[in-house]
């Protein structure tokens, strides 16, 4: 069997260099199709009919007016009578027709009588949530009574995270074509491979029998998915069942407001938190009382303290259950509120202690253990480029003038590594090669990760690889979720490729008169390792393959992936005291995840992590009406976002190089959005000198903070 | 040329300069001083000669609900179809000419997705309905009609130099509005590039520092080399 292991640094000609992403081209001259984009031969367009009420008992559905608009080819009922709505925005109807403004009319004139429930969408503490409230977990460890009782010093503090929304630019949906009993589904989705059972399943069950073998997702290009798109939808498999009535082709996005309202949104967090420790700093106690929404449902409970695990602790959630929408696994599910529910509190007990939280930091690393020295050398990285020790003073800044400056850090760690994924490697006898895999590239340069990949092992420049992703017909690969899919492709597509290199050195080696393990790939050359002057051209060798291509298919090794990231952030803040307008300054963030394959999209991801962070931190959130129980600002008008004026200097460095590069690659979409929102709290405290207690930290927050409001 | 004045949200401005709206006259003799696209352009399924590009229904009466027939001009070629005069101009261009490279995402004048020119300004086309184009003789050109197929226009060429763009959605809007800052300001600092594309278009995925660089270069000018920190 053929030993897999990624190249020594001197012999990586691409991985862990500055490479553009390969469909950066496509996406920066419009040319790019996207789900959104594909305009089949006599499509229809598909419009939803859902709920206005929170909470309701489908009474009766008469879609009798709709059926006779102009247009209209098929309604399809999605959830039927009887059915209980548990939130306003749910998708009941769908109705196509032959252009998008007749769909919408028709969607409209659908008729549908509701029993009107009671609703419930405030995310209160449990005591005011009446029987809307589960308690869904609690642990003790050690004696926190104790520790708090022994303690130098004890802050309690409450902190709150609330909902905010996925709001990918290119909204759920998929565009469905039957060709007979054959089923292609042009889909936005992070679960190339995986969406296709669903879609079978579901069809099967609905009376249209289909074959998960009959059923092609496609996905070349996708507009955003942070965790929501993992799903065949009911909308989708309705879309489905319309193509199916009509016999012809149906589009089906859906409009930005049901995007906001129904297509997913991070669970809020809230807890009264203690927490104590040694006058030097040491963490001995923690206690939390936490609560949160996850909708309709019960939440799995969440564990706090984050990333530190402290001697003594208690914890215990409650889920406040609501109608506020269903919750979608959103980037690093959890672990910005968690980090956030943690790593304030330090903040507020070294700003008890009157001491720098770096200092703090760096005296409580090794609870972390193999861990503590990376983190070590992240917070000297992060310090240096902040110039933190110049710019940290203690709680509030001092100086007159209503502009208050402030700055604050935040650590933070994810599992990433891998999860499946089966790659094909072709080599034909042109020389050309063809990388296939049924993965996905949600806009991370998962695409250009495997063109790298595949050229430094072959010795070949980038250009001399198509790679093949985002079709269900190719090898089966993970969906994307958990920062798994570099650390996934990265290893299926070396390992393959590995493969595909060793048959080609066995062709050749006979014609160069040595043994093929004797052979390297180099500089589009088959050559003699040691001596290079004895070896052939890319082309002369594929050449030798006669008429027949190489075909190897092979599956990711978990032997050259690992698990486990860390990072520090850091952030400087002006915040205007009068106003209560907070701006950005800088950030700071350091990070590890591995063996990094291309430097370009890594940092992107992590600027992108940054921009995430900031959004959360200060303009992103989901605001219910309590009267109607409707969501208040499903648009982008209401629904903010940070502009390029507001994101401040971002400064980004990757730890790479000895005792990084050999742990393999790991993945790195979510870990850089955790720390964000406890990096700017820990800012904004930093400067006002008191804490702005929830996200996302507005004007009024922070001036209900300072007394004034 | 200020910064309101290239306000995409305003629709009161995107008539050019001097400020009037392009009247009847004005577009016939619009459209006879592009005879050659036109009849270049003529050879293409559906593509209406002169004749038949004036038939935008008269200025002042009222048409629709039904679909009429109207004439939009779009990087340099007549296009003619029958909508119905609710359409958008974002919805005609990506529903009924397939030029999908505008994106539809707010579909209410805030992100700047859909981002198309008209008369050289930049403005938001979910938000001008296709017969108002159509009537006033806009002179439309969205990222299709920025370089021929299988070429790139120097901005583009920026955006991928720099890693403007992640998942892309909001990117080709970005090069549009980037289009008409650098029209009118072709050499730009980070900073000002900051200030004017800061809050007409909107990235999810946070790919500001990318595209602000992006503009900086595609204006000729330099930025600090990636990894100098």
């Amino acid at each position: 069997m053929a030993e897999y292991k990624w190249p020594p640094s001197e012999k990586r000609a691409l991985i862990g260099k500055r490479v553009p992403r390969l469909d950066g081209p496509a996406k920066s001259s419009g040319r790019a199709k996207y789900t959104f984009d594909m305009n089949r031969p006599g499509m229809l367009h598909a419009k939803l009919a859902f709920s206005p009420h929170a909470h309701a008992k489908v009474a009766a559905i008469d879609t009798s007016i709709a059926e006779k608009m102009p247009g209209v080819k098929a309604v399809q009922i999605i959830f039927p009578v009887g059915t209980e709505v548990f939130w306003a925005g749910q998708e009941l109807v769908a109705v196509a027709a032959e252009t998008e403004e007749q769909a919408r009319d028709a969607a409209r004139a659908v008729r549908i009588q509701y029993d009107v429930l009671p609703h419930f969408v405030s995310d209160v503490p449990p005591e005011r949530a009446g029987i809307n409230v589960v308690k869904t977990g609690e642990v003790k460890e050690g004696d926190p009574d104790r520790a708090f009782a022994e303690a130098d010093a004890v802050h309690e503090g409450y902190y709150g995270n609330t909902q905010v929304a996925h709001c990918c630019l290119e909204p759920h949906g998929q565009v469905t074509e039957w060709q007979g009993d054959n089923l292609t589904v042009w889909a936005t989705t992070q679960n190339v491979s995986g969406i296709g059972g669903e879609f079978a399943k579901s069809l099967t069950a609905k009376g249209v029998p289909v074959d998960v073998a009959n059923v092609e997702i496609i996905c070349q290009m996708m507009g955003g998915g942070f965790g929501s798109k993992f799903a065949a939808d009911p909308w989708g498999v309705a879309c489905a069942q319309l193509a199916k009535t009509t016999g012809r082709p149906v589009k089906l996005m859906l409009e930005r407001d049901q995007e906001l309202m129904e297509a997913g949104s991070r669970p809020s967090l809230y807890a009264r938190v203690k927490i104590a420790a040694k006058k030097d700093g040491t963490l001995t106690g923690w206690q939390s009382d936490a609560w949160g929404t996850s909708g309709p449902q019960a939440q799995s409970p969440l564990n706090l303290p984050y990333l530190f695990n402290f001697p003594n602790r208690s914890a215990n959630f409650t889920a406040v259950l609501t109608n506020t929408g269903p919750i979608r696994a959103w980037r690093a599910p959890n672990a910005p509120q968690q980090c956030y529910m943690t790593m304030c509190p330090f903040d507020d007990l070294a700003a008890k202690l009157q001491m720098d939280p770096v200092e703090m930091y760096r005296k409580n690393l090794p609870i972390l253990g193999a861990r503590a020295k990376d983190y070590e050398a992240e917070i000297t990285k992060a310090s240096e480029l902040m110039d933190w020790k110049s710019k940290w003073h203690p709680r509030g800044d001092t100086g007159t003038g209503p502009i208050k400056r402030g700055v604050g850090v935040s650590l933070h760690t994810w599992g990433g590594g891998g999860r499946s994924s089966t790659c094909q490697v072709k080599i034909n006898p042109d020389g050309s090669v063809e990388v296939s895999l049924a993965s996905q590239d949600l806009g991370t340069g998962n695409r250009t990760v495997i063109g790298i990949v595949a050229a430094d092992t072959l010795g070949l420049p980038l250009e001399m690889v198509h790679v093949n992703i985002g079709d269900s017909r190719f090898p089966p690969s993970g969906s994307s979720g958990g920062s798994t899919t570099v650390g996934s492709v990265s290893s299926s597509t070396r390992v393959t490729a590995t493969d595909a290199l060793n048959q080609l050195f066995a062709k050749v080696a006979p014609v160069l008169g040595v043994s093929a393990e004797r052979l390297e790939a180099m500089d589009s050359r088959i050559q003699v390792i040691d001596d290079a002057s004895k070896g052939l051209d890319w082309k002369q060798a594929c050449a030798k393959l006669g008429g027949t291509s190489i075909l190897a298919t092979n599956q990711m090794s978990r032997d050259i992936i690992s698990q486990g990231v860390g990072g520090v952030q850091m952030a400087e803040v002006n915040v205007d005291i009068e106003t209560g307008v907070i701006r950005v300054d800088k950030l700071v963030a350091v990070q590890d995840c591995g063996l990094i394959i291309n430097m370009t999209t890594a940092e992107s991801q992590v600027y992108g992590a940054l921009i995430f962070g900031v959004n959360y931190s200060l303009y992103e959130e989901k605001i219910m009406d309590q009267q109607t129980g409707r969501h208040l600002n499903p648009n982008m008008e209401f629904y903010k976002l940070a502009g390029m004026h507001d994101i401040g200097e971002l400064v980004v460095h990757m730890m790479t190089g000895p005792s990084y590069d050999e742990r393999g690659p790991i993945g790195l979409g979510e870990p850089p959005t955790v720390s964000p929102g406890a990096a700017l709290s820990n800012a904004v405290a930093n400067a006002i000198g008191v804490r702005v207690p929830e996200l996302p930290m507005t004007p009024d927050r922070v001036l209900a903070a300072l007394g004034k409001a | 040329m200020s910064k309101d004045n290239d306000d995409p949200k305003d629709v009161s401005k995107w008539s050019g300069s001097p400020k009037r709206e392009i009247g009847r006259r004005d577009f016939v003799k619009l459209v006879g001083g592009t005879s050659v696209a036109i009849t270049t352009a003529g050879v293409l399924t559906g593509v209406p000669s002169i004749a038949e590009a004036e038939d935008n229904p008269p200025r002042g009466k009222v048409v629709g609900p039904a679909a009429v027939l109207i004439s939009l001009k779009i990087n340099g070629q007549i296009h003619k179809l029958s909508i119905e005069p609710r359409v958008t101009l974002i919805d005609a261009l990506r529903n009924h000419m397939d030029m999908t490279g505008a994106k539809k995402v707010c579909d209410r004048a805030t992100c700047g997705a859909c981002t198309v020119q008209i008369n050289g300004k930049a403005v938001y086309s979910c938000t001008v309905l296709a017969i108002d184009a159509a009537g006033m003789g806009a002179d439309i050109r969205t990222i299709e009609g920025l370089a021929p197929e299988g070429q790139y226009h120097p901005i583009s060429a920026a955006f991928v130099a720099n890693d403007a763009q992640q998942c892309g959605f909001c990117t080709s809007g970005f090069v549009m509005a980037t289009k008409s800052y650098l029209d009118a300001n072709p050499h730009p600092t980070i900073e000002e590039a900051q200030q004017w594309l800061g809050g007409g278009n909107i990235c999810r995925c946070g790919t500001y520092r990318g595209l602000r660089r992006a503009v900086v270069v595609a204006g000729g000018g330099n930025v600090p080399a990636e990894g100098a920190d």
